[in-house]
């Protein structure tokens, strides 16, 4: 087909698609499309933005990736961007049925982007703000030199996923000094947020001062961090932090002493960085499971060829496909949100009794549990029975060199599949103490819920928060069973048992 | 190597990601069957690869990244040759190659106006003027302007000669042999590599030395026993009638099991001593055989003070590259 032509029909089925998401009331950013070849929305993939500063991870990413598209073991169809307004890119060579499929795929990411409550917080502005800040990372390369700025990059980027999203989804986003006791705390450019967080906060802190409640520590949690921000005098307490830290990067931002600020910025980049992509792999279930769900029912509402059917039901079974050493986000978000409006269009009676739950709220419930929930309160609120054994799901772990089913208890599973979606399936650790041993060195502990680290990343992992440290840096975990202190003194590293 | 393509893979493990995760070991993952899957069904196995078909195998399970980088040869070599060059390269009198060069250094009445000496022609206006009496800078005629014109010449590079002296001897197994061949193989690839206009002169000896062609030297044994001085005066001999040090930066190595006549290692440290005197750098590698020799000639070579001379050991085929660092570094007063 000539370009043109195809470029003409595109467009119409963009307007088309768009009429009929909005007339299913999605709600979502003005979209802008653009075709790519594979190598320019594979490298926007690996890079997870098209105006990132530049570093070698990305290139690996981006190599693995293509290698996989190139041997025909995957492809990303599309690439959508969290802004306002929303970029969507396409692969060079989607027939037109599947940039269909695409396209509503991506108006369902969208809406989801828009109305979830862990994206509120994100910056719709972040393509702007990523390439000022890639532009900064260049000119810091380009002063105190590439392998300086790649080294110090090579460190934050190992701790990247170190940070509180909580805090910042909830609306504390911990731009100031956290529990700041030191008076070298309030560095850079959190000093000039100090006037005005006192004010709301001393204020906040006055109003509610006469009342009696369960919740009257968070006043005071308000009331310290703002003393803090205005470098007033607070009582030296014991413990530095006060309260044991999860936002590392945070705190050595701010705590850290030999920090220069080109380096204070550079985490400062890299946490915001996290912090905009961390609802996306919070939400990865529910958004694809959303996403899919809608391209479904957008697809059926085109007219299709038996030709363009076919195709469509091709290219939908190939993203749906499960695997057996993992689950399809796709197909298991799919499946829920199918689920829940079918239980809340015909509910039982018992439903309607206990719950009042009245018949034909299906779509109303799938909206609002895409606006309210997050991946783990999604499994554990709406993972039902039937659909664990309907979806065949079940846990498995290395047994000697097999990998073995462990689990089918449907109430294991789902437990089990929360457990892996906490913090994101990855290590919760905090910051025990900035001044261990009264001699500025960093005390880490790894908050054990079951599941053992990986000593040799840990061990590999340790110097690159000396690194930003400066200082001799501790983490202390358990190790099959027995509580573990690993060390590194900025030579080697050493572990004792606790 | 060899397969034609010039294609080496190499695998590149340096490139991990390190940070704070769990043992995926010890962790419980989930996963979906295709329906009547039991606790205890095993998924697979991390003894043996997956079979194709399936695709999503064990090996797409958390492990050790391994990526592979294609590189050609000439590549690799670039890479390996990036910090050899010729120690000691000094200025000869006879240049061979050259390449040219423009240099303005002629000044002419006619000329391109883009080239115009302005000082020169400043200076004539002046002149001129100052002969008619007249003080200071006038004005300017045709007859004053002053062209700069640029003649060709020629950059010379210094000449070089590199004998490689191999032991083709009885004792030389095929191992030996093996290594000293490695060795002069990245040599010969390296010169040709970094110098346009590198002699290489190929000598090979038992009891007798000989010259001998490329090819021969790469691919040819001998047998017989060792006289290492046959060498050595050959090389000398080869210097006197070709190659005036007046003329060229002379480079020795010689590779050996290090058996020599006991008899003639006097005579090998007196010849030794000799090329040092007309060479820019003597090297002497010695293969450190599965034997043990008590009077091996890098022993006799211990009484050579002369910082031109290095000699290196030689106990594995990795110990290659880092002979050729050791007598090809271009900066010997940094050496370690």
């Amino acid at each position: 087909m000539h370009p043109q032509e195809e470029t003409r029909l595109l467009e119409k089925a963009i307007e088309e698609i768009t009429a009929i998401a909005k007339g299913f009331n999605l709600d979502f950013y003005d979209m802008y499309f653009e075709i790519c070849p594979a190598d320019v929305i594979y490298s926007f993939g690996a890079y997870g933005m098209p105006t990132r500063f530049s570093h070698w991870t990305f290139g690996k990413a981006y190599h693995k990736m293509k290698t996989q598209y190139d041997y025909n073991l995957s492809r990303i169809y599309e690439m959508v961007i969290n802004s306002d307004p929303c970029y969507a890119f396409l692969l060079e060579g989607n027939s037109l049925v599947q940039n269909k499929m695409v396209i509503a795929h991506v108006l369902g990411h969208c809406d989801f982007f828009k109305n979830n409550y862990y994206f509120k917080r994100t910056s719709r502005k972040m393509v702007e703000s990523m390439a000022a800040a890639a532009e900064r990372i260049r000119g810091y390369e380009f002063k105190y030199g590439r392998d300086k700025v790649e080294k110090f990059l090579d460190s934050v980027i190992s701790l990247q996923e170190n940070i509180d999203p909580q805090k910042h989804i909830i609306g504390d986003a911990g731009n100031g000094p956290i529990n700041a006791t030191r008076e070298h705390s309030c560095q850079g450019h959190t000093c000039s947020e100090g006037g005005k967080c006192c004010q709301g906060g001393c204020h906040n802190h006055a109003g509610h001062s006469g009342q009696s409640t369960p919740y009257d520590d968070l006043w005071d949690l308000d009331k310290h961090e703002c003393s803090g921000k205005c470098g007033k005098e607070e009582n030296h307490s014991k413990n530095f932090p006060e309260k044991p830290e999860k936002d590392l990067l945070l705190f050595m931002m701010h705590h850290a002493r030999d920090l220069e600020n080109w380096q204070r910025d550079i985490i400062s980049v890299i946490r915001e960085e996290m912090l905009y992509f961390w609802p996306q792999m919070q939400t990865k279930i529910m958004n694809e499971g959303w996403a899919t769900y809608w391209h479904m029912r957008i697809m059926r509402e085109m007219d299709l060829t038996e030709d363009e059917a076919l195709e469509f039901a091709k290219t939908h079974s190939g993203v749906i496909q499960a695997s057996k050493y993992r689950i399809n986000s796709y197909y298991l978000g799919l499946k829920i949100f199918e689920d829940i409006e079918k239980r809340w269009d015909n509910p039982t009676e018992e439903e309607k009794q206990k719950f009042g739950r009245r018949s034909g709220e299906g779509k109303r419930k799938i909206f609002d549990v895409r606006e309210t929930e997050n991946d783990i309160s999604f499994i554990r609120n709406y993972l039902t029975k039937e659909l664990v054994e309907e979806l065949d799901l079940y846990l498995f772990k290395k047994v000697g060199y097999d990998w073995k089913v462990t689990d089918k208890d449907w109430e294991k599973v789902r437990d089990g599949l929360v457990a892996s979606l906490y913090n994101c399936g990855l290590p919760y650790i905090v910051v025990e103490s900035g001044d261990f041993g009264k001699r500025d060195e960093l005390y880490l502990k790894h908050m054990h819920e079951g599941t053992d680290l990986d000593i040799y990343y840990l061990e590999r992992t340790l110097p690159h928060v000396y690194a930003v440290w400066g200082r001799t840096t501790h983490l202390e975990t358990i190790v099959d069973g027995r509580r573990v202190l690993f060390s590194y003194n900025g030579e080697k590293v050493s572990k004792k048992f606790i | 190597m060899s397969d034609g393509r010039k294609v080496v893979k190499v695998p590149i493990r340096s490139l991990e990601e390190y940070h704070f995760r769990f043992d995926t070991g010890k962790q419980k993952h989930a996963g979906q069957g295709q329906g009547g899957t039991k606790e205890g069904d095993v998924l697979g196995s991390d003894k043996k690869q997956a079979g194709p078909g399936k695709g999503k195998g064990a090996g797409e399970e958390p492990g050790v990244d391994y990526y592979e980088a294609e590189v050609t040869i000439d590549e690799l070599a670039q890479l390996i040759f990036e910090d050899l060059g010729l120690p000691n390269l000094q200025q000869k009198k006879k240049p061979e190659l050259a390449s040219e060069a423009l240099e303005f250094k002629d000044v002419r009445k006619k000329g391109i106006s883009s080239n115009i000496d302005r000082k020169r022609t400043i200076m004539e206006a002046i002149k001129r003027n100052a002969l008619k009496g007249r003080k200071g800078f006038q004005n300017i005629t045709r007859d004053d302007l002053r062209y700069k014109t640029w003649d060709i010449t020629y950059k010379y590079e210094s000449n070089a000669v590199v004998m490689a002296m191999m032991d083709t001897s009885g004792s030389m197994g095929p191992y030996e042999k093996y290594i000293a061949r490695s060795f002069f193989f990245w040599m010969v690839r390296f010169l040709r590599t970094k110098y346009q206009n590198v002699h290489i002169v190929f000598l090979a000896h038992h009891v007798e030395a000989k010259e001998t062609t490329e090819e021969e030297f790469f691919t040819k044994g001998a047998s017989g026993g060792t006289r290492c001085s046959s060498v050595y005066q050959l090389g000398l001999d080869i210097i006197q009638k070709r190659y005036s040090p007046e003329d060229y930066n002379i480079y020795a190595f010689h590779f050996s099991d290090g058996d020599n006549l006991t008899s003639d290692n006097e005579k090998c440290v007196k010849l030794v001593n000799e090329l040092l005197k007309v060479c820019n750098l003597v090297g002497y590698g010695e293969i450190e055989g599965p034997y043990y020799y008590t009077s091996t000639l890098r022993n006799a070579f211990k009484k050579i003070k002369d910082p031109k001379f290095t000699s290196v050991g030689i106990k594995g085929k990795t110990d290659v590259y880092p002979a050729l660092k050791a007598f090809f570094n271009p900066h010997p007063q940094t050496r370690t």
